[in-house]
């Protein structure tokens, strides 16, 4: 388990970042999380490794104008320890915790997490559920797009070739706001079996599909019964090594009914 | 030590035993942490040649053709080899054993030549420079196949459909039959008869540090050195030297740190083999060290067993008899040189183990599949016995209505009833079941448990209790593989040396793999010196340096090893006391040793420091009378022959709470009460309690070992193989009892196997107690929550 060859470069500024980004088979390390460990199984075997930690302004974590600006180098910990996010933006607080383990939280990126798309990670859902945007930039233009739109597949968003996720903004939450996390896993740390994160009425499961799925039907209906009833129009989950898919859609009912009854209690 | 001195044993504890029994900190643990270990991987060498192999990725193919041609022009690229160029170097080997009647398996090479028989098994090795630049080349390797049919099931091998290897009728490895007698009537005249089929999964050891072997050829003396995280160096020194063909005294195997074993580094890997042929071929020091991948892929398996078992019991709740059906499946090879019938032996011989009835039957069917192979893991056979055991004992008692623990105690082996021979034909020397019982119920507060249970089921909270009673190998005599022809010792050396200065070095057969076995001799030699635990040095796992013996495996350290060292040290004792005698002209009789001194005996008061006895008997023996020569340095050996092995007992107790809605299981508390004789470091031993309790809750939890139907392993990593985790495990409360053997001075009896042992047995049947109301039962391990699901009809 070693990776094979490869080019480092630790650009010290965005332009210099872009510049090398127009490499054809360049990668951006940020908190190598799951990089590495796909570099040394040789799951992948990129040239040149961008390493985008030295740039500045992307570490930051801004309270602005009725949103919060999360930089795309803040640390899964960060998140965890801070007290704007805990104010702000409970379900993301709520989230982190069941994040791996420490010493990944230590070194992993919210921006590294939101790029690679796991479908099974917990920021992408949080992100959709809160109707997070994010901002795009590359050499000549920024963009923003909205979370639900950015996630596009399996491990797959609306990134082009030489854009960096700078940022995400994450709407501030209202005295009225109700946000719930629930997520299953058989050890702490565990990527979960199926999890689901709720922000008012946007209901979006992960590990429940190739992506964040919002649970459309089922968050339209009035009461638990026909909402559960609904769950299996808005999910078809795909059976992973050791549950089923009958299984993981069962477990999403449990989790509906979980939420349900802790945001009307 | 540095100046941050370890207290050299707990507060507030008595030494009128010297050091036996007191939690004394292992003096190599300061080390460990500060990571001075010295594993193979640390260690650095000039000409290092790094080994990384080609393996099948197929369970059962041809190998039609193997191109190197691209790799070996690859950077750094020493050699590429196939199976035949290896050959040349290491002779194949055949793993069975005479008293394994029947057994068979086929010539197994260090690298396959012509077929692999199963996805992971090494084809070719490629030796470069770096392990990164060996990892290169491997990609450049081009291979064609032949996919031949792969056997994957168990049952379907059994059929015998389809034949693995072309010189056998079948695909049965070993068979066994026992029969008492009697069985049938027994059942016939049972009031009640329970049945049911167990199932357990094939699982692993994960050791934190993987396999890992630096072997240096030494072409000018035709000598080789290997460095290699065993748990048996004796044993793998007597291996290089016959399939090499070097003389056994110029094959020196070095054992330093291991970083856990567990049963996993006890057996010959075809790939370590390869390195030590690779070192000799290319005349120069060549390290393999299997990463994770490799680990999980070509790292023993074990368990993977069906079995029927029926109990007849009486309508007072008596057990009459068992009645016992395994099949497993193996792999291609038996492994080499322990075989892999013998985890299906003990659960023969194990079954039924703690109770007194008379009639038992048993069928054992062992099968060669096209997966990676298993073998001997951490209490080989006993989580088996202990869980089909103990899984029908609550059955049968809540058919009856009876309460599981006044179940057990109407059947257990009464504590007065020893030596005893069970009708499977092992013999016990004591046990004391009704004591551990006992003293169980009463740590657990049993009855208060069952009150709590009973009210917060009317609150619809599921919570289980299970009980699981046990026997244990340990200590095993040559009848466990010398007898069967196996080179493997059952004997055991310890030296102990004087220093001038007072200190006392000890060099001991048995191993150290991070359970504290160094800490263990120094507290027992201590105390049969007379000196104090800082004056003490270990030095194991060197067959350059120690005296030959089997090492560490079957829980034979302590007991063996450290008898061997009592034994030595007692003699060393009397050696220095009878030089006392001649400088102090004194009575030796009147003399004794305490607090690093010569004292008189009935006195104490001190006579001479150690160092003085030690600087007259080394610098000035001149001044001893002229027939007199000192002897500082004394071997003593032990083997224990009076039983097969030196059985223990225990009984352990789970606590869980299953969510009906989820299948999850929640593991509250877990207790251990143990009987393994003389208890030298308390610490140490309720460590190994809690680790084996832990690697039982992964086995009945977490762990299990995936295959596709083709044969290909689906969860070879971390991320996917569920080893258990600190924050899903319950406090482990432990107890003992303390019954010493009396075969041996120290009266120890092994404690590695009890945790493991019976953790699943507990755990399975806590499971059980709290889906009872519920109407479901699992009975196949690892019971993952879409089994428990799909017991409950919700999955």
């Amino acid at each position: 388990m070693k990776a094979p060859a490869f080019a480092y470069v630790k650009p010290a500024s965005l332009p210099e970042a872009f510049e090398l980004l127009q490499h054809p088979n360049a990668k951006i390390l940020a908190g190598g999380q799951s990089l590495i460990p796909s570099l040394n199984m040789r799951l992948s075997s990129p040239e040149l490794l961008v390493d985008i930690t030295g740039l500045p302004g992307l570490s930051e974590i801004k309270v602005l104008n009725g949103f919060v600006r999360i930089g795309t180098l803040v640390t899964h910990t960060r998140i965890e320890q801070s007290p704007e996010i805990k104010k702000h933006i409970p379900l993301l607080a709520q989230a982190v915790p069941h994040i791996a383990h420490a010493a990944i939280r230590n070194r992993g990126t919210i921006g590294g997490s939101l790029a690679l798309a796991d479908p099974a990670a917990e920021y992408p859902a949080c992100a959709v559920a809160l109707e997070a945007v994010f901002i795009l930039k590359n050499k000549t233009t920024e963009r923003r797009v909205k979370a639900e739109q950015f996630f596009k597949g399996l491990f797959e968003t609306d990134l082009k070739p030489g854009e960096i996720l700078t940022a995400a903004e994450f709407p501030v939450a209202g005295k009225s706001d109700r946000s719930v996390f629930l997520e299953l896993t058989r050890r702490q740390g565990d990527y979960a079996i199926i999890g689901l994160a709720v922000h008012n009425s946007n209901f979006v499961y992960f590990g429940a599909g190739s992506m964040p799925v919002v649970a459309k039907n089922a968050s339209s209906k009035k009461t638990l019964k026909e909402a559960k009833a609904a769950l299996a129009k808005d999910l078809n989950p795909p059976a992973d090594l050791y549950h089923s898919s009958a299984t993981k859609l069962h477990l999403a009912g449990v989790l509906l009914e979980r939420a349900w009854n802790m945001l009307t209690t | 030590m540095g100046k941050a001195e370890l207290p050299l044993h707990a507060p507030g504890t008595k030494l009128d035993r010297g050091y036996i029994g007191q939690s004394v900190p292992r003096p190599n643990a300061q080390r460990l942490l500060q990571g001075r270990g010295s594993y193979v991987d640390d260690l650095r060498f000039p000409r290092l040649a790094h080994v990384v192999f080609y393996r099948s990725p197929h369970a059962h193919a041809k190998i039609k053709r193997l191109d190197f041609s691209k790799g070996l022009k690859s950077e750094g690229v020493i050699a590429i080899l196939d199976g035949r160029a290896v050959a040349e170097y290491c002779t194949p080997w055949v793993g069975v054993l005479a008293h394994l009647k029947g057994i068979k398996s086929p010539p197994q090479h260090a690298i396959a030549i012509e077929r692999a028989c199963w996805q992971g098994e090494a084809v070719a090795a490629v030796v470069a420079e770096t392990r990164a630049q060996a990892e290169d080349a491997l990609g450049l390797i081009e291979a064609e196949w032949e996919e031949l049919p792969a056997v994957i099931d168990m049952q379907e091998s059994l059929e015998g459909k389809k034949i693995i290897h072309k010189e056998f009728a079948d695909n049965i490895c070993f068979s066994r039959q026992h029969d008492t007698g009697g069985v049938d009537e027994a059942f016939a005249a049972a009031d009640v008869v329970v049945e049911e089929t167990f199932e357990f999964g094939r699982h692993t050891g994960v050791c934190l540090e993987g396999r890992a072997i630096l072997a240096d050829y030494n072409a000018a003396e035709h000598s080789l050195t290997v460095y290699h995280s065993t748990q048996a160096p004796h044993m793998m020194q007597d291996i290089f030297s016959r399939h090499l063909g070097i003389p056994e005294a110029s094959v020196r195997v070095i054992a330093r740190d291991v970083g856990g074993s567990f049963g996993i580094k006890v057996h010959v890997y075809p790939d370590e083999m390869a390195t030590a042929a690779l070192s000799v071929m290319l005349r120069r020091p060549v390290k393999f060290v299997a990463d994770r991948l490799e680990s999980f892929a070509t790292d023993i398996h074990a368990r993977e067993h069906k079995v029927k078992i029926k109990m007849a019991v009486s309508r007072t709740g008596e057990i009459l008899a068992f009645d016992l059906d395994d099949l497993s499946a193996i792999g291609p090879y038996s492994v080499y040189p322990r075989t892999s019938g013998i985890e299906g032996n003990q659960v023969v011989n194990l079954t039924g183990g703690p109770y007194k009835h008379r009639k038992y039957r048993a069928k054992l069917n062992v099968v060669f599949t096209n997966k990676n192979v298993t073998c001997q893991y951490r209490a080989v056979g006993h989580p088996i016995a202990v869980a089909l055991t103990e899984g029908i004992v609550d059955k049968a008692a809540a058919k009856l209505g009876m309460d599981p623990a006044e179940f057990r105690r109407k059947n257990l082996i009464p504590d007065d009833a020893y030596p005893y021979t069970f009708p499977s034909g092992i013999k016990f020397e004591r046990l004391s079941h009704h004591q551990t019982l006992n003293k169980l119920l009463d740590l657990m507060s049993y009855k208060k448990l069952r009150e709590e249970q009973e009210v917060l089921r009317k609150q619809n909270i599921f919570r289980g209790i299970g009980l699981a009673a046990m026997i244990e190998v340990t200590n095993p005599s040559p009848a466990f593989y010398g007898v069967g022809g196996a080179r493997i010792s059952a004997q055991d050396g310890a030296t102990l040396r004087l220093e001038p200065t007072g200190m006392v070095t000890v060099m001991c057969s048995v191993t150290e793999q991070g359970q504290g076995t160094e800490g263990i001799f120094a507290q027992i030699a201590a105390s049969a010196v007379g000196v104090s635990m800082d004056k003490v040095r270990v030095i194991t796992g060197d067959t350059g340096v120690t005296p030959y013996g089997g090492g560490t495996w079957a829980s034979r350290g302590a007991g063996i090893g450290g008898e061997a060292v009592l034994l030595a040290g007692r003699a060393l004792r009397s050696n220095m006391l009878e030089i006392a005698s001649k400088i102090l002209n004194l009575e030796k009789e009147t003399l004794d040793i305490g607090n690093n001194a010569i004292i008189g005996k009935l006195t104490q008061e001190k006579k001479m420091p150690l160092e003085e006895l030690g600087r007259v008997a080394y610098f000035r023996p001149d001044t001893l009378p002229m027939d007199f020569q000192a002897e500082l340095t004394v071997t003593r050996h032990y083997t224990p022959r009076q039983y097969g092995f030196t059985f223990t007992n225990g009984i352990q107790a789970s606590l869980v709470e299953v969510d009906p809605d989820t299948g999850f299981v929640k593991l509250l508390k877990h207790w251990c009460v143990e009987d393994s004789g003389t208890v030298i470091n308390p610490m140490l031993v309720d460590e190994q309690l809690r680790g084996g309790v832990v690697q039982g809750i992964g086995a009945a939890l977490f762990e299990e070992c995936l295959y596709s139907p083709e044969g290909q392993l689906l969860n070879g990593s971390m991320a996917d193989y569920l080893v258990p985790m600190s924050g899903e495990m319950p406090d482990i409360i432990c107890a003992h009892v303390e019954t010493p053997t009396l075969q041996s001075q120290l009266g120890a009896k092994g404690v590695g196997e009890a945790g493991t042992a019976g953790a699943p047995g507990a755990v399975m049947n806590a499971i059980n107690d709290a889906l009872a109301p519920l109407n479901a039962r699992v009975t196949a391990m690892p019971f993952t929550p879409e089994r428990i699901l799909r017991a409950l009809a919700k999955a």
